[in-house]
């Protein structure tokens, strides 16, 4: 246990030093929410009905843009390999790996929601589900990308490669956590996809370790 | 003949040399009775005669998925069995599934026209194989961005392992999302619904799709091994080269060292 809360400690620590890039994130999701009236248009109305909408693909993006850096800097100067040669299986280290890159990169995203809602003009009901929302989808978007991400480092490719592979798998994400952020404000029944959507999170949790953990011990050399 | 014979690719060449063209022949005539048999089917009372696109259009969604299926044997052979021809099937695969996939969207947009009025809709199934084609594009864009076909080898598998895992998945989020197209109506509890007029000609194409596809497969493997040993020979001749210019050099500096 204390070996995966000093991962964590470390992770963390240099997610938001110098260079660690985890804020750059929440700007990014800022930028993109900002740029979406200029595209659609300054009109509240409208802005009010794609809101959630927009603030799902723009904390999509942000945590897809973040991703490529959840192994490859660690690759770069040597630890990955001592992470992977550790007693602690490392199924649970990439587990571990994966929660420290949420809590540094994913949870200011759900930080900066309150704000970006009210330049989407969105009202507190409705920026509450979308937060509620993205904190109960966003770590399937960290575990599901931690597979790409794995893959990536052991292919020494990033960048797009990463997310034309891992765009696709989270397609259900993005349905449920849209379905449940307009449930919740239309007041339609918000369980069902609310439920569906921890559920996704939580077979992540399970698929996206192993597979990166495979993904990493078959192609480190 | 078992399977671990199969894994000396010689073997692999040797026998699929001799099984090609007898295969080959018995597609072309599954085809063509699958043809005239859909040719020769009579018209739907509310569909008229587009209803014979369903004689292409079903069978290439079958074998859409079906590929992947095989692909995810290939991917567990690839890392489980380390068989040296399982990521060749793999690789083979996926361009052919990619292939199947963009015909079963094509055909369904051309069928979509005439009864839907429109070439594209947002609706649950065509959705689901547009993701379905786009994994299968993402996986051929992996399988391309590494020239050591090894290293590509076990990367996709994790993918396309992981792709079949998801895709379930996928499909129940999709209809979850929207639903316009009409239920499945061949596999279902209770038997099909549709008439046997239809039926036989729809499972004589989808016989003959999957021959096609197990023909089109073996024949990729071929190429591909070949292309693996070109490959190799290529490699083994730049060394030789590299070899011998170094060689080359030294004798150059000898004399000058000697001097």
């Amino acid at each position: 246990m204390t070996a995966q809360a000093a991962l964590i400690r470390r992770d963390i620590r240099i997610a938001v030093r110098v260079g660690g890039g985890a804020l750059i994130g929440v700007l990014f999701f800022l930028t993109v929410v900002v740029l979406m009236p200029f595209a659609v248009g300054p009109d509240l109305a409208l802005l009010t009905r794609l809101g959630p909408a927009i603030l799902w693909l723009g904390a999509l993006l942000a945590s897809l843009l973040t991703l490529d850096r959840l192994f490859m800097a660690d690759h770069e100067d040597g630890s990955l390999d001592l992470i992977v040669m550790s007693r602690t299986p490392l199924e649970l280290a990439c587990a571990t790996k994966a929660l420290a890159h949420w809590m540094a990169a994913g949870l200011p995203l759900i930080v900066a929601t309150p704000v970006l809602g009210l330049l989407l003009n969105l009202d507190t009901r409705s920026t509450a589900a979308v937060a509620l929302t993205l904190l109960a989808g966003t770590p399937s978007l960290t575990f599901t990308g931690m597979i790409g991400a794995a893959l990536a480092v052991t292919l020494h490719r990033g960048g797009l490669l990463l997310a034309v592979l891992v765009l696709p798998l989270s397609i259900p994400v993005l349905i449920f956590g849209v379905a449940a952020s307009q449930a919740a404000i239309s007041g339609l029944s918000f369980g069902a996809p609310f439920s569906i959507l921890c559920a996704l999170s939580l077979v992540s949790f399970v698929v996206g370790p192993f597979a990166a953990a495979a993904s990493l011990r078959h192609g480190l050399d | 003949m078992t399977l671990i014979d199969l894994a000396n690719p010689s073997k692999f060449l040797s026998l699929t040399a001799r099984v090609l063209p007898w295969l080959a022949a018995v597609t072309a005539i599954v085809l063509a009775i699958g043809l005239y048999q859909s040719a020769t089917a009579p018209d739907d009372y509310q569909q008229g005669a587009t209803v014979k696109i369903m004689f292409v259009h079903v069978p290439n969604a079958w074998l859409s998925m079906l590929v992947w299926g095989v692909m995810s044997l290939a991917a567990l052979g690839t890392l489980v069995w380390r068989h040296p021809l399982a990521d060749v099937a793999a690789k083979a695969a996926a361009p052919i599934g990619a292939a199947f996939t963009f015909l079963a969207l094509v055909t369904g947009s051309l069928w979509g026209r005439p009864m839907w009025g429109t070439y594209w809709e947002w609706d649950a199934r065509l959705t689901s194989v547009l993701i379905l084609f786009l994994m299968y594009l993402g996986l051929i864009a992996l399988w391309r961005a590494v020239e050591d076909p090894s290293r590509a080898a076990r990367a996709a598998a994790v993918l396309t392992l992981v792709g079949a895992i998801n895709l379930p998945i996928i499909k129940f989020s999709v209809d979850w999302w929207n639903t316009l197209h009409q239920p499945a109506s061949v596999m279902r509890l209770g038997g099909p619904t549709l008439d046997r007029a239809f039926l036989v000609p729809l499972l004589m194409m989808a016989a003959a799709f999957s021959l096609l596809f197990v023909t089109l497969l073996l024949a990729a493997m071929r190429n591909e091994i070949l292309r693996r040993r070109l490959r190799s020979l290529q490699m083994m001749q730049a060394r030789a080269f590299s070899s011998e210019v170094d060689a080359g050099s030294r004798e150059k500096t000898v004399p000058f060292g000697a001097a």
